[in-house]
């Protein structure tokens, strides 16, 4: 099937077979910051933006994406970064594999809700997994970069 | 991963339905299970261009269209009203909210899983579903019917005036649940209850009549969720600690439950003493309510 | 200290924050022939007969291979990432007619997508003749049926290995005379412990493509920790000359062990090599939870005596050791079961370790993180807090009294000195950070939920003693940078940033200054990979060295063009220049000694200006290579504190508060020393609670997904908090000792015991499930009840 998806600001026409998954749609455009990490749906690392909702690439199929907008963490990558500096001085980043997934659902959060608490960071990223970094020093960072985004009296009210 | 031929947009419920008459066909809600197959699907049907990823409110009920994502439900403002924040509960454990993003209520219901902390909410309100060909079904015997054919349009929710609480055990906080409760407390039971819906439901073995003030839903048994009521009239007057565990107890006796690699049917069943005692306490206790 | 001891960032992290493609899939030709395993259905089978006529005319398949492309008579060989001659046995060949586990590959088939190479596995047919399989691992010794009856098994080093008894490893060692030492104390706790088989769940899972080099020799790119390992492994697989494979890696998606076995290379390097086309195979989710390498499933039989005054006179252990069907990591893993965890305990006066490692017809285990010594604090400190219960003494200063302190001799600890150790300053540290006086044992929250503690210690080793080899190679570059080069690998933990700061200490540059390459055995000096907590400690302490003496090299070119000798000359990391008392008394004493500023430029000489002299008419290599191997071990040590809330009625536990305090030496990197002890904790908690392995009465592994394996989520946890009590270790680094592995092991003991001191239940078995919980408690309360009914007693529920 022809399917025309706006990837990262640009329409991009391609053929897609009707089972073609966005993940590997995305990977083949070179998005390759999109990770397949399982078959059930359940680790988060390839988010992605659909229609500006963060979504599981692995879940969707090329088709269903036709004539929307989707967002990588290349077509992002200045904001980022700048998220992602925070995570760099924690040292959480780790092994990274995991790291494109989180950004983009932190990010997803921040712009839904830009003055989270404590429960509410944990509960949205619930569904991005990682093996490597305990999450806490993913906590340290997203705390962080809300403080230094929003300034301190932001997050005051997590005590 | 299954295979699929063919895809489609359906342009219409009737092209739709027309479509899914075919053996092979398939509608696709989030693609969350299906994807798990391993099958062959001959056409995937995708609804996602009728419109029907909205939810109305109205003064008596909620219109909830089957592509409607479990994230939507979540935070939807009318439904945290309605529920008292149950709905949320009962979603904000599902894996993620990418995933719940993807999920629909149209692929959860229709499939009437086993698991389903959706059908376990919706089942405890008063809901109903809209089929295309089927007409609208309340949701308690849908959700005993075998799968067919028909295509899943959209819930409707009547807004009986009733306060609910949700709860579930999971092993892990975003697993799928060990047991799910959900429970009502019915304001007026006169006006929910029509006898003859009574008298239909009582033929089902599985879904229990509803003729007390309180209403429960227990899924993940692991089998799907089924209704049960307080037949004994125990919840009377103000639910106390005692008249709880009573009726903890007397669920604990009634609802089937089995094992699976989350949990035994022994501990199924000590788990909907727990459950149905602490929503009964919440919803009828005047004291130490908020504590539990 | 400048650079050693900072919290500086990881030199990749940015790269990895903004998804730059760096990792073996991302990387991979496109022109790729997919690899992809048809494996067996049964846990002991024998293929009677394979068809694969028909899925090879599926368009796109270039080859199907199976058991008769394979030579079954020739020589066998191990996965097991380890130095030769290696412990594990000779067990395995690529593809065996004789399958072992649920998973184990039947054919190799390679195509041009996933699409048809899916198509053509559905269509091979095979015949098996099914066996009986071997699935209790507690039967499996001495059992009528064997796992491995072959002629050509081989086991390599003397580890009590015996094919003909399932016995893939037997050990005793002991010293003192224990059950003299256990008869004569006041107390002795025995007990049995079960640890299962958890999977390491690395994000990336396994994953290896290859291609043919210029010189017509085989390329392998591969996610893995040890690429020197990996090279012996492939050609071992192959039949091939070592010096016809290259391995190199990439960034790695998570190893924590499970790629220090070679799980996925041999397969499309075989086929790259039959072939001659480039190939890649990517295993799913479920054949990384079920074909892999994960912990050794354990059970541990503990004997622990003490005094009443709480003197922990002897420790005696029996560890059984499940390998299942292959002997990767089986005779080394079960050694740190007894081997680090007795050591702990310092006033002992007799111990014994005995162990046996059994072959089973599940899939084959390997190494994860903590080795061995995970199972067995978990029995050992599980053991210690139950018998600080028996002597009603706070588990805390029973602690106090018996454990190890720096400078003991070591016996169970193959008699080594315990050269560095802060375990007593990491006990009180935790104490105060959980406040552990006002916590223990357990507050009862009201409405069925108690708050409570519990704790557990642990130690690890740093790289294997006489064994390990770490190299670094450094140059000295254009614009006076520099290149390290290494044969470790960082897989996430960050071990390039570190050694590059170790580097950087000594040649006094700027981390922006030194790059990292790593890991490829055509480029890399030798190093045996990174495992066994090696890195830091054994590498490190190569790069370390290997920088003193591109020093040297660096001031012996200086005063060269300085014209002097080495021994005048003093580098500061940027300039080379004459030490001035030196030049006073010196021999260029010349006329421009009146034109001071002149002076000072020509005796000295900028590292920028070295390396460009380095460059033209130059002898003198700005490159130095070093290798370094260490006589000892010298443990990490690490306490660690659980507060947990424990539901009595649905059995639900919430991990609410760790505090953990590591003595790794020296930190090298603080911030990455502290993510790695979070990692760690974290994965002990999942072992702790969620992560459950269970078998099908066939052998089939049921946690099979990450939908049905639950390692930890954010919601999972409560706040980890670790701190640093560090000791100064002379044989590491800048002090340093290792930190990987150590801090997966505490949160096992703490968690059980904090659910004892909960609940009033002993589990000894992992995970503790809500269900366990809850139905151990209505049970008791049952039994209560119906002695009540009999007689007036009291009820406490604790």
């Amino acid at each position: 099937m022809l399917i025309n998806i706006n990837l990262n600001g640009k329409n991009v026409r391609s053929e897609a077979d009707p089972d073609l998954l966005l993940i590997d749609w995305v990977r083949a455009q070179g998005c390759y910051s999109v990770k397949r990490g399982c078959e059930t749906s359940n680790c988060g690392l390839c988010t992605v933006f659909l229609e500006d909702k963060p979504v599981l690439s692995c879940s969707v199929l090329a088709v269903r994406a036709d004539g929307k907008r989707v967002v990588t963490l290349e077509g992002i990558q200045e904001e980022g970064a700048e998220f992602g500096a925070f995570i760099a001085d924690q040292g959480a980043e780790q092994c990274g594999f995991c790291n494109p997934g989180l950004v983009m659902n932190a990010l997803a959060l921040f712009r839904e809700n830009p003055n989270p608490s404590e429960e509410e960071i944990r509960e949205y990223l619930a569904g991005n997994l990682c093996r490597c970094s305990g999450y806490e020093g993913q906590m340290r960072g997203i705390r962080a970069y809300l403080e230094w985004k929003y300034g301190k009296s932001h997050m005051e009210n997590e005590g | 991963m299954i295979t699929i031929r063919n895809y489609i947009k359906a342009t219409s419920l009737e092209q739709a339905w027309q479509l899914n008459q075919q053996r092979g066909s398939r509608i696709v809600g989030g693609m969350l299970w299906l994807k798990m197959g391993t099958g062959n699907v001959q056409t995937a049907i995708d609804l996602s261009d009728l419109s029907l990823d909205r939810i109305e409110e109205t003064e008596e009920e909620f219109r909830i269209g089957c592509m409607v994502s479990l994230r939507q439900l979540e935070q939807h403002p009318g439904l945290a009203v309605y529920t008292g924040g149950a709905m949320k509960e009962a979603l904000r454990h599902i894996v993620g909210v990418q995933f719940r993003n993807l999920a629909t209520v149209g692929g959860s219901i229709f499939g009437r899983y086993g698991f389903s902390d959706v059908l376990t909410m919706f089942l405890v309100m008063d809901s109903y579903v809209e089929l295309y060909a089927g007409g609208i079904v309340p949701l308690r015997e849908f959700s005993q019917r075998g799968y067919d054919r028909d295509v899943l349009v959209r819930m409707i929710v009547k807004k009986e005036p009733a306060r609910f609480v949700y709860s579930s055990v999971r092993n892990a906080r975003t697993d799928f649940p060990v047991l799910t409760c959900g429970a009502a407390c019915l304001e007026n039971q006169e006006t929910a209850y029509p006898e003859d819906q009574e008298g239909a439901c009582l033929e089902n073995q599985n879904a229990v009549c509803l003729t007390g003030r309180y209403r429960f839903s227990i899924g993940a048994r692991p089998g799907k969720a089924i209704l049960t009521e307080d037949q004994e009239r125990i919840l009377t007057g103000e639910v106390t600690e005692e008249k709880a565990a009573a009726f903890g107890r007397f669920a604990a006796g009634r609802v089937p439950t089995g094992s699976n690699l989350r949990g035994s049917a022994e501990y199924r069943s000590h788990l909907v003493e727990v459950l149905c005692t602490r929503a009964a306490i919440k919803l009828g206790g005047q004291q130490n309510a908020d504590q539990y | 200290m400048k650079t050693v001891n900072k919290p500086v960032r990881k030199k990749d992290a940015m790269q990895l924050l903004t998804g730059q493609p760096v990792y073996t899939d991302d990387i991979a030709p496109a022109n790729c022939l997919i690899v992809k395993l048809l494996r067996s259905p049964h846990a002991s089978a024998l293929v009677r007969k394979i068809r694969k006529d028909i899925a090879l005319k599926v368009p796109g398949i270039e080859a199907i291979y199976t058991w008769e492309d394979i030579p079954q008579d020739q020589r066998r060989f191990t996965l097991a990432g380890q130095t030769y001659p290696e412990a594990s046995p000779y067990d395995r060949l690529l593809l065996d007619r004789r399958v072992r586990y649920v998973g184990d590959p039947v054919a190799i088939v390679a195509g041009a997508d996933e699409k048809c190479v899916d198509r053509a596995l559905s269509l091979i047919k095979v015949e098996y003749e099914v066996l009986e399989p071997v699935l209790d691992f507690r039967k499996a010794l001495d059992y009528p049926v064997l796992v491995h009856p072959e002629e050509n098994w081989e086991s390599l080093s003397r580890v009590g290995a015996d094919n003909r008894r399932n016995l893939c490893a037997h050990d005793v060692s002991s010293e003192g005379d224990i059950d003299q030492v256990l008869s004569e104390c006041d107390v002795v706790l025995d007990r049995v412990y079960h640890t299962k088989a958890c999977q390491q769940t690395m994000m990336e899972t396994f994953r290896t493509f290859c291609s043919i080099d210029a010189y017509g020799r085989l390329h392998v790119v591969s996610s893995t920790q040890i690429v020197f390992h990996c090279r012996r492994i492939i050609a071992n697989a192959l039949q091939i000359p070592k010096s016809m494979v290259r391995v190199s890696k990439p960034r790695i998606g998570g190893g924590f062990g499970a790629k220090q076995t070679a799980v996925s290379e041999i397969y499309p390097a075989f086929v790259t090599w039959k072939t001659k086309k480039p190939s890649k195979i990517v295993f799913s989710r479920e054949e990384s939870m079920t074909a892999s390498t994960p912990r050794h499933e354990m059970e541990m039989h503990v004997r622990i005596g003490a005094m009443k005054d709480g003197h922990i006179r002897g420790i005696d252990l029996y560890t059984l050791s499940n390998t299942g069907a292959y002997g990767e990591h089986g005779p080394t893993t079960v050694g740190l079961s007894g081997h680090k965890s007795i050591p702990l305990y310092g006033r002992t006066e007799a111990f014994r370790f005995v162990s046996d490692v059994v072959y089973t017809n599940v899939m084959s285990a390997g190494a994860y993180r903590g080795y061995g010594a995970t199972q067995g604090l978990f029995a050992v400190e599980s053991a210690v807090n139950e018998l600080a219960t028996e002597l009603h003494m706070d588990p805390v200063s029973l602690r106090e009294k018996n454990i190890v302190r720096e400078g003991d001799v070591m016996p169970a600890y193959y008699g080594q000195i315990n050269t560095s150790c802060a375990l007593d300053r990491c006990l009180a540290r935790v104490k105060e950070m959980i406040r552990w006086e006002e916590k223990y044992p357990a507050k009862d929250m009201g409405n069925g939920r108690v708050r409570s503690v519990g704790m557990g210690m642990a130690m690890q080793g740093s790289g294997i003693s006489g064994v390990d080899v770490g190299s670094a190679t450094l140059k000295l570059g254009d614009e006076g940078t520099y290149c390290l080069v290494i044969g470790a690998a960082d897989m996430g933990t960050g071990c390039d940033t570190i050694l590059a700061q170790i580097a950087a200490e000594v040649l006094e540059c700027e981390m922006e200054d030194i790059t990292v390459f790593g890991a490829d055995t055509d480029a890399s000096p030798y190093d045996s990979g990174s495992y066994a907590s090696s890195t830091t400690y054994v590498t490190g302490k190569a790069v370390e060295q290997c920088a003193y003496k591109l020093r040297q090299k660096i001031c012996h070119l200086g005063a060269e063009l300085l014209a002097c000798k080495d021994e005048q000359v003093e580098f500061d990391g940027k300039t080379v220049r004459m030490m001035n008392r030196i030049a006073d008394t010196g021999t260029s004493g010349s006329k421009e000694e009146e034109k001071p500023q002149n002076r000072e430029a020509e005796r000295s000489v900028s590292l920028k200006e070295i390396a460009t002299a380095s460059m033209c008419g130059n002898e003198i290599s700005l490159e130095a290579s070093y290798t370094h191997s260490s006589p000892i071990s010298p443990p990490p040590f690490m306490v660690g504190a659980a507060e947990i809330e424990v539901d009595l009625l649905t059995g639900e536990v919430s991990v609410l508060d760790y505090a953990a305090v590591v003595d790794c030496g020296t930190p090298v990197n603080p911030n990455l020393a502290r993510v790695q002890a979070e990692g760690g904790i974290v994965q002990g908690i999942g072992m702790a609670l969620t992560e459950n392995i269970t078998y099908d009465d066939k052998g089939r592994v049921l946690e099979n997904s990450l939908m049905q394996y639950k390692i930890p989520t954010r919601t999972d946890i409560g706040n980890i908090r670790v701190e640093f009590e560090s000791s100064y270790e002379e044989a590491g680094p800048f002090g340093a000792k290792s930190i990987g592995e150590v801090v997966i092991n505490t949160p096992l003991p703490a968690i059980a015991d904090a659910v004892y001191n909960a609940t009033g239940l002993r589990f000894y078995e992992l995970p503790i499930t809500p269900e366990q919980i809850a139905m151990g408690i209505a049970r008791r309360k049952k039994q209560q009840d119906e002695r009540v009914n009999s007689a007036t007693g009291k009820i406490t529920v604790r």
